[in-house]
Order: structure tokens, then C-alpha cells, then sequence
């Protein structure tokens, strides 16, 4: 069910443009020749967008990203939606998750319009998401995290805004008239990659990036790696003699460069990727047939090989295979470590057995990997207290 | 040529130290703080006034910014060079009054008071003082506008005052109030308390104290005191006067040339365009008045122009890297009228230009050169998005494809770069000199040849006092 992902195949209408680098981080524009037709942000996403697209009656659906928190019409308080949504304008109100407005996390993500949920509930989610196995009671999960706050101390993701130098590169970078999404690079280590139908999305939604969410290597990276170089491919010197020699090496070290870190930069994300079922939630508007909807949400889900560089995400294709919406997020090796098992778990049917023969374990060795690996929720409390009390009797 | 290296550096240090000082007024900008430019400034003026004693006064007559000027004359009256000949000292002491005659008096008055609160009292500050507040046409008017001020630096040098000023300056209140003055402008400030109608006789700055004291609505203030408000005031309240619905605007086509550019530039751009007869009309006059008898005498030019969203500048320097360049444009216009311009996204209109977009610089500086000009100005902050490629492209067109400086080419930067303590250059082949009031712009391209690395320190000390005798000798 799970087919290879076809997104950054740029060339479609979306490629790189040149970067921009700020202290230790490296902002790649990715250009769109001409805006997605019948896309955009929702308005309530976007307050700021400057036309709004809610008023042109062609039919256009409206984009909802994943847990962005807003206060739609009818609600007394914020909700977070639950993955990215698409809607036809002035729809009701889509799934969504209240918060719990006396954990002070939540309310410090609730000041302001549109917002990411707390990160840990939404990576957790994402997660959980992607591995499509038995739902966790998305719910009761958030409840119970947003009421401690981080009290976890394997809390593996950031904040945009924690991480070092990244508000003051977002100030400092330069819009291309014609972007619509960006990718950044910390460290020259690939983070995360965010594309958008129009550019007016793009730019109501740039700052919005301090908002996101990012691995807690990355926010290592940031705090110790120097200065990023600005990427450029010398010009040859030999046999300029005019000005339209000249003109000719700017162009070529212009596009050797784009090309360059397309295919080095950009690989671990447009390599590894597979994209997963649309599930029966998702989808165009007013179209029950799926074939017929314009547009379909797809999870990214990586092949969390063994040392690999594993990203997650969410994307929107139209018809046609084009990406239309890209978010995603490159995990910490804790948070790979957790994806490894659950796509383990799912393949084996999300039977205990089985799985571990898969992973070459034993049953018990394996509820040790989901304890460590924070998963433990996942089984039933009887079987987890059977386990401790059989590792506790075999210690000395 | 018959320069050390180190006088070579010499030369590159006060070229240096004449580029901050004439761009940076130690506010905060697109790329850096307000602390860290003042504290990059400081260190120049510490640094050249250690360094080269004898030329640092001589900055004086290079067009530096009015901040900067202050700061040398701060300096220069609070640590003065001990062995100066008396020749050189009469130089200094005739540089530093026709520099604070020329100077807004407000920025004189905050240096007074500096001067007084570090208690600065040498012969010379004291003399300064008293010179200078001697030559000021309208005293009545500097002790009600400028109080604060007068009184520091009256009381700090003993300058003896006019008996009526004496008694507004440092009687106290009630007294002040009740003293039968001779001065219009002295009764009215004493009515002024009591009367709302009376506050408009008075400076713009001071009435607007008093307004807010008598609860006075904003359009009925600035209806009232227009006659009063200065030119410059008037050009920055346009917008506000406007939205309360006050009589016609302020007169463009009078202000100088940098102003008017913010001023166009704080329009939105329907409004540009509706207006664009009469504010083409104005730029132009403006630009003809400033290059005065410079005008059409330049050779062939090309101006690449920065409108990228880093021209925007600060929230206290609106928008003025593109003033800066829109004003190079129309003064280069005035100075070669078939020269080319040149902005960075492309755009060709300048008067609807608005700070947006990467920096490619590369592409049209090529397109600038295409047009075979003599002459090549480039405006810009020197941010490019891709610096080596910037700086490569520049070196190999003067070694290969114009090594016989057929065409010059000069960056003026109006943006201090605090990180880089200097000018942010394009590259090595292209000399950089900074850039504030575009009004300059002769003197500047003129200073930007020792920047090249062809004329030596004798040179520039040569052209230094050579410029410092001409300014001392204008009328």
C-alpha cells in the first residue's frame, strides 16, 4: 500500500532557488512557477493573506495543516486540527482536539492566531499517525501530556524559536516574489522542508516556522556549529574575454550550484521517503468518490532503515501526483527509534509474537524496546506489570 | 609611488573610519543593533583619533553624518592633542565652529550638555560655547525650544545671556511665569500654561507638550500650529495631518533630497501612482538642486540600485537604504541626464519601487556594464545572497574583460556593517566608501580612488587638507 514518493521530484513547476545563510543556518527557497489552482491556506489560517480566497466562488478548497490551533466559528475555545484538512471555504468546523487551557504550555500556544499545537503532542501524533496502527486515544494522550507540561526528560523536540540563530535568519531572509516553501538546513543538516500552494501562504506563514517543530539533535546543532558557507561552485577563469563570457559563467555556477544541492542536500528527504494511505477522513470537498476529489492528503512515512536519515510528513497531491503541500520534520534518533518499532509492529499485524520474531527477540525482549522507547502505553496494563514482575524476579 | 605598506594601511583605516562616519549613525539596522553600531563607531573614533592625531579633525570637512561630527568634536574638546602646532590647533578650532554652525542646533545642545555633564570645562570647549551661542540669530526662541540645553551649556561656559533670557533660564517656575517679558515669544510660553489659544505662537516641538497638557484634539493642534511647524516637521506629519483630515500637504518640492525620498517612500504605491506628475516634478527639482553646478557634468553612468527586501532598513530607519538609492537615482539622473538605471528585481519604475526580493547583485551589474558606461555606481548594503560568486564576477571583469579601467566602478553603502567593523564590500576590484545624504555624492566618488589601492597616504592627507581649506574657505 505504501508506494515510492514522488513530491520533490522538482521540475514539476517547484524548484530550488539560490539560499541564503544566516550564522549556522541555510534557508533554500523552493520556487513555484505558477501557484496550485484552487488551493489555499484556509482564511482563518491565514487572517493576514491578502485576498481572500474564501471570497472567489471557482470552488476553491481551503488547506488546514496539521495541529495548527484556531478558534473556529461556533467554538468557545481553541482547537487543534487533527492532520492536515482540506475543506471547501466556510465549512464547519473539521476534527479537531480541544486543549486544556489551564496547562500553561497549551495556553502560551493558544496567545495569537493561528499556532503549532505543543510539540510533543504533535510529533507523538504524527507518529502514531504514520504507523496507521491501533489508534491511540489521541484525546486522552494529549490530555494527560498537556497536563504535565514536559515533564518527560527524553522530550526530543524544539521549538523553532529555541533553536539558536533561527528567528534572526527568518527575520533577515529575503522572500522571492515567486516562493512558496522553504527548506532549512541547520549545520547543513537537512530539517525540514515546508511547501505551500501560493505564495501568499508562504508569506503569511514564514514566521510561523519559529513555531514548528524541530529534533533535539538540531537543536544541538545549533548551539555548536560555526558559521554555514554560502553554497557556490567557482566560476571558471579561463577564457572569459567579454562580458557575455562572463554573463554565461555566472548563469552555469548559478545552476551547478542549484543542482548540487539538490541532489546532496536534498536526498535524504526526496530518497528515503514513501508516502501512506490517504485514510477515509481525508480528502477533496463534496467529492465522495476518491478518484474524483482534487486533491488528497498522504502521510510521509520514511523507511526508518538502520542509520538512515529518517524525515516524517504530511503531503498534498492533486490529481495529477503534484505536491501541493509539504511539511516535514526530520526525527531524532530516539524518535526513530520509536517509528522503526511501530512500522515493525504494524507489519506484524500488531501481534506481539510475531513481531519480535521479526526483529530477531524474544516477546519480553521486545516490551523492553517499547518501555525504553516510551511506547509502553501502548500495551495493556496487565501485560506490562507481568513483565516487570518476571524481569524483577530473574535480577539478582 | 613611494608608500610603505603600512602607510597603505594607513590609508585604508581613515578611508574606513570616513565611510562609518559618513553612513552610520549608531542606529539600529536591518542586519545589526543599536548597541553593536555604536559600539563598531566607537572604536573607529577611538582608534583614528589615537592613530592619526593630526587627520582626524580633518574628517570634519568630508560630508561625515552630523552624529559622527558631534562625536569629533566631543572628542576632540574633551582630549585634545597635546604638540599640535599653533597653526594646526587654529585649523582644528575654525573646522570645529563652521561645523557646529552648520549643524542642527538640537544636536549642538545635546553635545553642550554632554560636555557640561562630564564636566569637559577647558579653554577651548568654553570658548566654543560661547562662540557659538553668540552667532545664534534668535536666543528667545533656543531658550524656549531648546531649554534644557542652553541653560547646561550657559551655566557650564559662564556665557553671559540677554537679561530676560537669564531670568527664563534659571529663575524659578512660578517666578519665571510672572516675570513681565519684553519677548513675544517669552510671554507666550508664560500664557501658555494657562490658555490653550496661546500655545500656537509657540515652536512646533513645545506647543505639542502644552496640547497634550490642555487636552487638545489632535486635528484642531495641528490645524492650529501648521505656520509654526518647520519645514521638515511638516514633510514628517503629512501622514498624520492627513488622517485627521488638516488643509493641504506640505510643499515636497522644497525639501532636500534624501528627505523627500522617505517621504515618497512612506506613501503606499496607489498613492505614488496618482501623484506621480507631481512627485516626479519635485525628485527632479530636488535632484537638480542638489547636484547645483555638478549638473551634466558626469560622464556616461550606470547606477545599479539594491531594492531588496534588506533596503528596508530598521524600524527607526525606515526605509532608508532604498531612499538612499532612489536618491542616487535621480541625482545621477541630474549629474549624466543619459544614464541608465538599474534595480535589483527588475522593476523599472523607480517611483513605485518598495524593498522586496532576494539580492542578486551579479545579473545587473553585468546588465549596468552592457550599456558601456563610464562610470558604474552601485547602491547597496552589500548583502548579496551569494557573496563569493558577487565577488568573483567583479574580480575577473577588471582582470579579463576591462583591465584597462576603461569603465570605473564605485560602491557607496549607506549601511555601516557593526560584525564586519567596516563598509560590507562587493569585492576586492571594487572600492567601497559609505554613503548617507546622497547630496555627497561628487565628493564621495572623488574620495572612493584611494580606495583602489593606486594613490598612497600622501595622497589622502594631500586631498584631506586640501578639502579641509576649500571647506573652510566656502562661503
Amino acid at each position: 500500500m505504501s508506494e515510492r514518493f514522488p513530491g520533490l521530484a522538482l521540475g514539476e513547476g517547484v524548484r530550488t532557488g539560490p539560499a541564503q545563510q544566516w550564522g549556522n543556518v541555510r534557508l533554500v527557497p523552493l520556487l513555484r512557477s505558477a501557484p496550485v489552482p484552487r488551493l489555499r491556506l484556509h482564511p482563518l489560517v491565514a487572517g493576514d493573506l491578502v485576498d481572500d480566497p474564501a471570497s472567489q466562488d471557482d470552488g476553491t478548497c481551503c488547506l488546514v495543516p496539521h495541529a495548527y490551533v484556531l478558534t473556529w466559528e461556533g467554538d468557545t475555545a481553541p482547537s487543534a486540527s487533527y492532520g492536515t484538512q482540506i475543506l471547501p471555504p466556510r465549512s464547519p468546523a473539521p476534527r479537531r482536539a480541544h486543549l486544556d487551557l489551564r496547562s500553561r504550555k497549551a495556553r502560551t500556544a493558544v496567545r495569537g492566531r493561528a499556532r503549532f499545537l505543543p510539540l510533543d503532542l504533535a510529533v507523538d501524533g504524527l507518529l502514531s499517525l504514520h504507523a496507521g496502527g491501533p489508534s491511540v486515544a489521541w484525546a486522552e494522550w494529549s490530555r494527560a501530556t498537556v497536563h504535565r507540561g514536559l515533564s518527560s526528560p527524553a522530550l526530543t523536540t524544539y521549538l523553532g524559536g529555541e533553536i539558536e540563530g533561527l528567528a534572526e535568519a527568518l527575520r533577515v531572509f529575503e522572500i522571492h516574489p515567486d516562493q512558496c516553501g522553504v527548506v532549512v538546513h541547520l549545520a547543513d543538516v537537512l530539517a525540514s522542508a515546508h511547501l505551500y500552494p501560493h505564495p501568499e501562504d508562504y508569506r503569511a506563514l514564514h514566521a510561523g516556522l519559529l513555531m514548528d517543530m524541530f529534533g533535539e539533535s538540531l537543536y544541538m546543532y545549533g548551539l555548536l556549529a560555526g558559521e554555514a558557507r554560502p553554497l557556490y561552485t567557482p566560476i571558471r577563469e579561463r577564457g572569459v574575454r567579454t562580458l557575455a563570457d562572463l554573463r554565461e559563467r555566472v548563469e552555469r555556477s548559478r545552476s551547478d550550484t542549484l543542482r548540487a544541492h539538490d541532489d546532496l542536500m536534498l536526498s535524504s528527504l526526496t530518497g528515503g521517503l514513501h508516502t501512506s494511505g490517504g485514510s477515509r477522513d481525508f480528502g477533496g470537498a463534496g467529492a465522495p468518490d476518491p478518484r474524483e476529489r482534487p486533491f488528497t492528503v498522504r502521510w510521509l512515512v520514511p523507511a526508518f532503515a538502520r542509520g538512515g536519515v529518517d524525515h516524517v510528513g504530511e503531503v498534498v497531491a492533486d490529481r495529477h501526483g503534484r505536491v501541493a503541500y509539504l511539511k516535514s520534520l526530520r526525527l531524532s534518533p530516539a524518535q526513530s527509534r520509536r517509528g522503526r518499532l511501530l512500522r515493525v509492529l504494524g507489519e506484524a499485524g500488531w501481534e506481539l509474537d510475531r513481531a519480535a520474531l521479526s526483529l530477531g527477540t524474544t516477546r519480553s525482549g521486545l516490551v523492553d524496546r517499547l518501555e525504553r522507547a516510551r511506547l509502553s502505553h501502548l500495551l495493556s496494563p496487565g501485560l506490562l506489570a507481568e513483565h516487570r514482575a518476571a524481569t524483577r524476579r530473574r535480577a539478582p | 609611488m613611494t608608500d610603505t605598506y603600512a602607510d597603505l594601511l594607513a590609508c585604508e583605516d581613515l578611508l574606513l573610519f570616513a565611510s562609518a562616519a559618513i553612513s552610520s549613525t549608531g542606529q539600529r539596522e536591518f542586519h545589526s543593533g543599536a548597541a553593536e553600531q555604536r559600539l563598531s563607531l566607537e572604536f573607529l573614533h577611538e582608534y583614528v583619533h589615537g592613530t592619526h592625531p593630526d587627520l582626524y579633525a580633518l574628517a570634519l570637512a568630508l560630508h561625515v553624518n552630523d552624529h559622527n561630527a558631534a562625536a569629533i568634536v566631543h572628542r576632540l574638546l574633551s582630549n585634545p592633542r597635546t604638540g599640535a602646532s599653533a597653526g594646526e590647533r587654529a585649523r582644528e578650532n575654525a573646522l570645529i565652529r563652521r561645523r557646529l554652525a552648520e549643524m542642527p542646533p538640537q544636536r549642538v545642545y545635546r553635545l553642550f550638555a554632554r560636555l557640561a555633564r562630564e564636566r569637559v570645562n577647558n579653554r577651548r570647549t568654553r570658548a566654543t560655547m560661547r562662540a557659538w551661542i553668540a552667532a545664534r540669530p534668535n536666543l528667545d526662541l533656543d531658550a524656549v525650544k531648546y531649554r534644557p540645553g542652553l541653560r547646561a551649556a550657559a551655566r557650564h561656559a559662564r556665557v553671559a545671556l540677554p537679561e530676560e533670557v537669564g531670568v527664563f533660564l534659571f529663575s524659578p517656575p512660578g517666578e519665571r511665569r510672572r516675570h513681565r517679558y519684553g519677548s513675544p515669544l517669552l510671554r507666550a510660553h508664560g500664557r501658555a500654561h494657562y490658555s490653550a489659544s496661546d500655545l500656537y505662537d509657540l515652536p512646533y516641538t513645545v506647543a505639542e507638550g502644552f496640547a497634550a497638557r490642555h487636552r487638545v484634539p489632535r486635528g484642531v493642534f495641528l490645524e492650529g500650529v501648521r505656520e509654526r511647524a518647520t519645514r521638515a516637521e511638516r514633510l514628517r506629519l503629512a501622514g498624520t495631518a492627513r488622517r485627521h483630515g488638516v488643509g493641504a500637504g506640505p510643499d515636497p518640492a522644497a525639501a532636500p533630497l534624501l528627505r523627500l525620498c522617505v517621504y515618497v517612500l512612506s506613501l503606499p504605491t496607489a498613492e505614488r501612482r496618482d501623484r506621480r506628475a507631481e512627485l516626479e516634478g519635485a525628485l527632479a527639482a530636488s535632484a537638480l538642486r542638489a547636484a547645483g553646478p555638478a549638473a551634466g557634468t558626469w560622464p556616461r553612468t550606470a547606477a545599479v540600485l539594491d531594492d531588496s527586501y534588506s533596503s528596508i532598513g530598521s524600524p527607526v530607519r525606515r526605509h532608508h537604504p532604498l531612499a538612499a538609492a532612489l536618491a542616487c537615482h535621480h541625482l545621477i539622473r541630474a549629474l549624466a541626464p543619459d544614464s541608465t538605471s538599474h534595480w535589483v528585481s527588475g522593476h523599472t519604475d523607480p517611483l513605485t519601487v518598495r524593498p522586496a526580493g532576494p539580492t542578486h547583485l551579479a545579473e545587473r551589474i553585468l546588465d549596468a556594464l552592457d550599456t558601456g558606461p563610464a562610470r558604474v555606481v552601485v547602491v547597496s548594503d552589500g548583502h548579496d545572497s551569494t557573496p563569493p560568486l558577487l565577488a568573483d564576477t567583479l574580480t575577473l571583469w577588471r582582470r579579463y574583460v576591462d583591465p584597462d579601467r576603461a569603465t570605473a566602478m564605485v560602491h557607496l553603502n549607506p549601511v555601516f556593517d557593526a560584525d564586519g567593523l567596516g563598509m560590507r564590500p562587493l569585492s576586492p576590484a571594487v572600492p567601497t566608501i559609505g554613503l548617507r545624504d546622497p547630496r555627497t555624492l561628487p565628493s564621495l566618488v572623488e574620495l572612493a580612488r584611494f580606495g583602489e589601492g593606486r594613490l598612497g597616504l600622501s595622497d589622502l592627507r594631500e586631498h584631506l587638507r586640501a578639502t579641509a581649506d576649500a571647506y573652510l574657505e566656502a562661503p
